[in-house]
């Protein structure tokens, strides 16, 4: 059977199995709806959790950016699961044993404050929308590539089938549909993991496997890094495993992106309110534990492949003829993530630093004297002729490993799977900020249990269509309102959470004025340098790195703030001393 | 019962500041700032720093957080406030 043919399977096999758990987890109430009923076994939440962390982007492109950022892409790796710690030790318990449905829920009250609980109610939303679009436009990209249908139906498929589980099952269909989708992109994400690792190095586990020496070829006996290390120099590259060299990150910019992505990571309102759905303040500890487990299991495989796939390209592609690459090189062409522009007319592919022309590859549609794909981009004066998308080194995996076709299959189902459960994740934060937050806390208070849900499912309805919008009309500026996620939630709700649970003076008015300095700071910041050009003024931190120095100063803000205002009502201290024991933590309420 | 619990409190706080002394000592010190010194180490055929930093970190957390939660549950269990 085609590849096609196994990838309908595989997709239709899935997503079946997704509607199917939603149909069984349908819910009638609010605290199903919002906290899957508070009833989640802590071993199955931290399954979703890593499922709702990791999205298309950790599934298809990460191993792609590490391969070609060397030692500098372990920020992505230590960043995005240092943050569980964080959670596990500082977050996670205490927010469990308050006890309420939202983030927003915990600021308004901890804080006593209306003002307070619309400014975390305004943040959930905007971090949860920017983020969604694009996991919305990974799942059209997805279907384009494996199914070859246009990008645009392939979003709107996805809008169909998040909607049926989220609006059916709310936090619970979520949950388990979340669970499944674990396992899929799991797999999917280790079976060419391993082989390929089988195929280099003879060490069926990658983890060691890039460790390890290389079994066959003139190599052989050496090991594998140092290998790696010899031939990115030998091309004019840095070192694969060298430390802030020329064109790398400097050591204090790598040290400011690593925290804010972790604490951006602690920070997000989807991750966070998982914690709310488990059975008590243990199983919260123990959920987070759990959950980085699960994504351990593939952060810990991601430079692994980042490595053969670079090892691998270099191998089979520089300075050999055209004619002699392999045949992935050529399937992939047509989808315009590798292309070869042979500027030099010697029928060899040259690989250097520097982009090989301007922008991305245009396909002319005429083939060249090599029977390479012509392209209409204009070339660049150096001597680069290779252009590769960091994608195609999960993508192409299969194919580099000469594996069967249903494991391409499965690939796509996985990618599927990873942004399919982020968007559902997300979309149930907005949903419930609008309906529960907003409608019911501040507008209709007496609103009927019915009532509430039917806006909490007509909101995700809304959520949708506007992540929906996006992923079909994305705005040019996607990839840099990333940074902005993550800045925004570390400069915003974790220096206010952290200080809620602590400190028991930190005052409403230390809190408001935190989060507007700590998120004005960063918001400027990166709109300064990401959409005005400036140069990096801060010290030379990246945009991406600034949420660190955004927190830091919520964090003073909120210190001085608070100490020159009047203490806390004494109810509100006797409430950040009760969320402090573990004992009595009733299951979730509303009011 | 109010001094016991204050004690409780002091105690969790205690492990949480290890904890993330160790946190930060894997991922900030030896995957960051040392990173250089420690590539002249070698732990099978990975420079040591750039073991720590891609993958050394991820793994002691993982193991950081399940130490958390058993000196926890039988802390809450000398005090008496579990569930």
């Amino acid at each position: 059977m085609s590849i096609l043919h196994w990838t309908y399977i595989t997709v239709g096999l899935t997503f079946s199995l997704y509607i199917y758990i939603a149909w069984r987890s349908r819910v009638a109430t609010t605290k199903g709806f919002y906290v899957a009923g508070a009833g989640v076994p802590a071993i199955y939440n931290g399954m979703a959790t890593a499922a709702d962390w990791m999205s298309a982007a950790s599934f298809i492109s990460m191993a792609g950016l590490i391969s070609f950022m060397g030692y500098s892409g372990s920020m992505y790796l230590m960043g995005w699961t240092g943050g569980y710690v964080l959670l596990a030790l500082l977050l996670a318990p205490y927010l469990r044993k308050f006890g309420k449905y939202t983030v927003p829920d915990f600021v308004g009250d901890r804080y006593y404050s209306d003002t307070a609980r619309v400014v975390a109610l305004i943040c959930a939303i905007f971090v949860s929308l920017t983020y969604v679009a694009g996991q919305m436009r990974g799942v059209g990209i997805v279907f384009s590539r494996f199914l070859e249908v246009p990008v645009n139906l392939g979003v709107v498929i996805g809008m169909c089938i998040v909607f049926i589980y989220a609006g059916l099952g709310g936090m619970k269909g979520i949950t388990w549909t979340q669970v499944a989708q674990y396992c899929v992109l799991i797999v999917a994400y280790l079976i060419p993991a391993v082989a390929i690792s089988m195929h280099i190095t003879g060490q069926p586990i990658p983890q060691l496997g890039y460790g390890s020496t290389i079994a066959a070829g003139p190599d052989a006996g050496k090991h594998l890094l140092d290998v790696l290390d010899v031939l990115n120099k030998d091309l004019g590259f840095a070192e694969y495993t060298s430390a802030f060299g020329k064109g790398q990150k400097s050591m204090l910019d790598i040290l400011c992106i690593t925290f804010a992505l972790m604490v951006g990571t602690a920070g997000l309102p989807h991750v966070i309110i998982r914690f709310y759905t488990v059975p008590n303040v243990k199983s919260a500890r123990i959920s987070a534990g759990y959950a980085l487990f699960f994504i351990a299991l593939l952060y810990t495989t991601a430079p692994a492949v980042a490595v053969f796939a670079r090892y691998n390209m270099i191998n089979t592609l520089s300075d050999k003829a055209y004619k002699d690459a392999p045949s992935w090189f050529q399937n992939w062409e047509r989808t315009t993530l590798v292309a070869w522009l042979d500027k030099n007319g010697d029928g060899k592919i040259t690989y250097a630093p520097g982009a090989p022309f301007v922008g991305t590859p245009k396909l002319t549609g005429k083939k060249g004297k090599f029977g390479e794909s012509l392209l209409s981009n204009k070339p660049t004066a150096n001597k680069n002729e290779l252009y590769i998308d960091r994608d195609i080194m999960v993508l192409a995996n299969p194919e580099i490993a000469k594996l069967p076709n249903w494991v391409v299959a499965l690939v796509a189902a996985g990618g599927l799977a990873a942004a399919l459960s982020t968007a559902a994740g997300l979309l149930l934060v907005v949903g419930s900020a609008i309906s529960h937050d907003l409608y019911f806390r501040m507008i209709n208070p007496q609103a009927t249990e019915k009532n509430r849900l039917l806006i909490s499912r007509i909101m995700i309805g809304v959520a949708i269509c506007v992540a929906g919008y996006f992923g079909i009309h994305p705005p040019a500026f996607v990839a840099q309102v990333v940074a902005f996620a993550f800045g925004l939630a570390a400069s915003s709700f974790f220096p206010i959470i952290i200080m809620g649970i602590f400190w028991k003076r930190a005052t409403r008015e230390g809190c408001i004025l935190g989060m507007i300095v700590g998120m004005g700071f960063t918001a400027f910041y990166i709109i300064h340098v990401k959409f005005f050009g400036a140069p990096f003024w801060f010290a030379g931190i990246s945009a991406e790195g600034i949420g660190t120095i955004g927190m830091l100063f919520n964090f003073i803000v909120m210190y001085i703030v608070s100490m020159l205002t009047a203490e806390p009502p004494k109810e509100v201290q006797e409430m950040v001393e009760s969320i402090r024991y573990p004992r009595g933590a009733a299951s979730p309420t509303d009011h | 019962m109010a001094k016991d619990l204050q004690a409780y409190w002091r105690t969790n706080i205690t492990y949480v500041l290890i904890l993330l002394g160790i946190w930060a000592l894997v991922s900030y010190v030896f995957g960051i700032l040392l990173v250089k010194p420690l590539n002249a180490f070698h732990l099978g055929g990975f420079p040591l720093g750039f073991w720590f930093a891609n993958q050394g970190s991820e793994i002691v957390f993982v193991i950081m957080i399940f130490v958390y939660c058993s000196l926890m549950n039988s802390l809450d269990k000398e005090y008496d406030v579990q569930e």
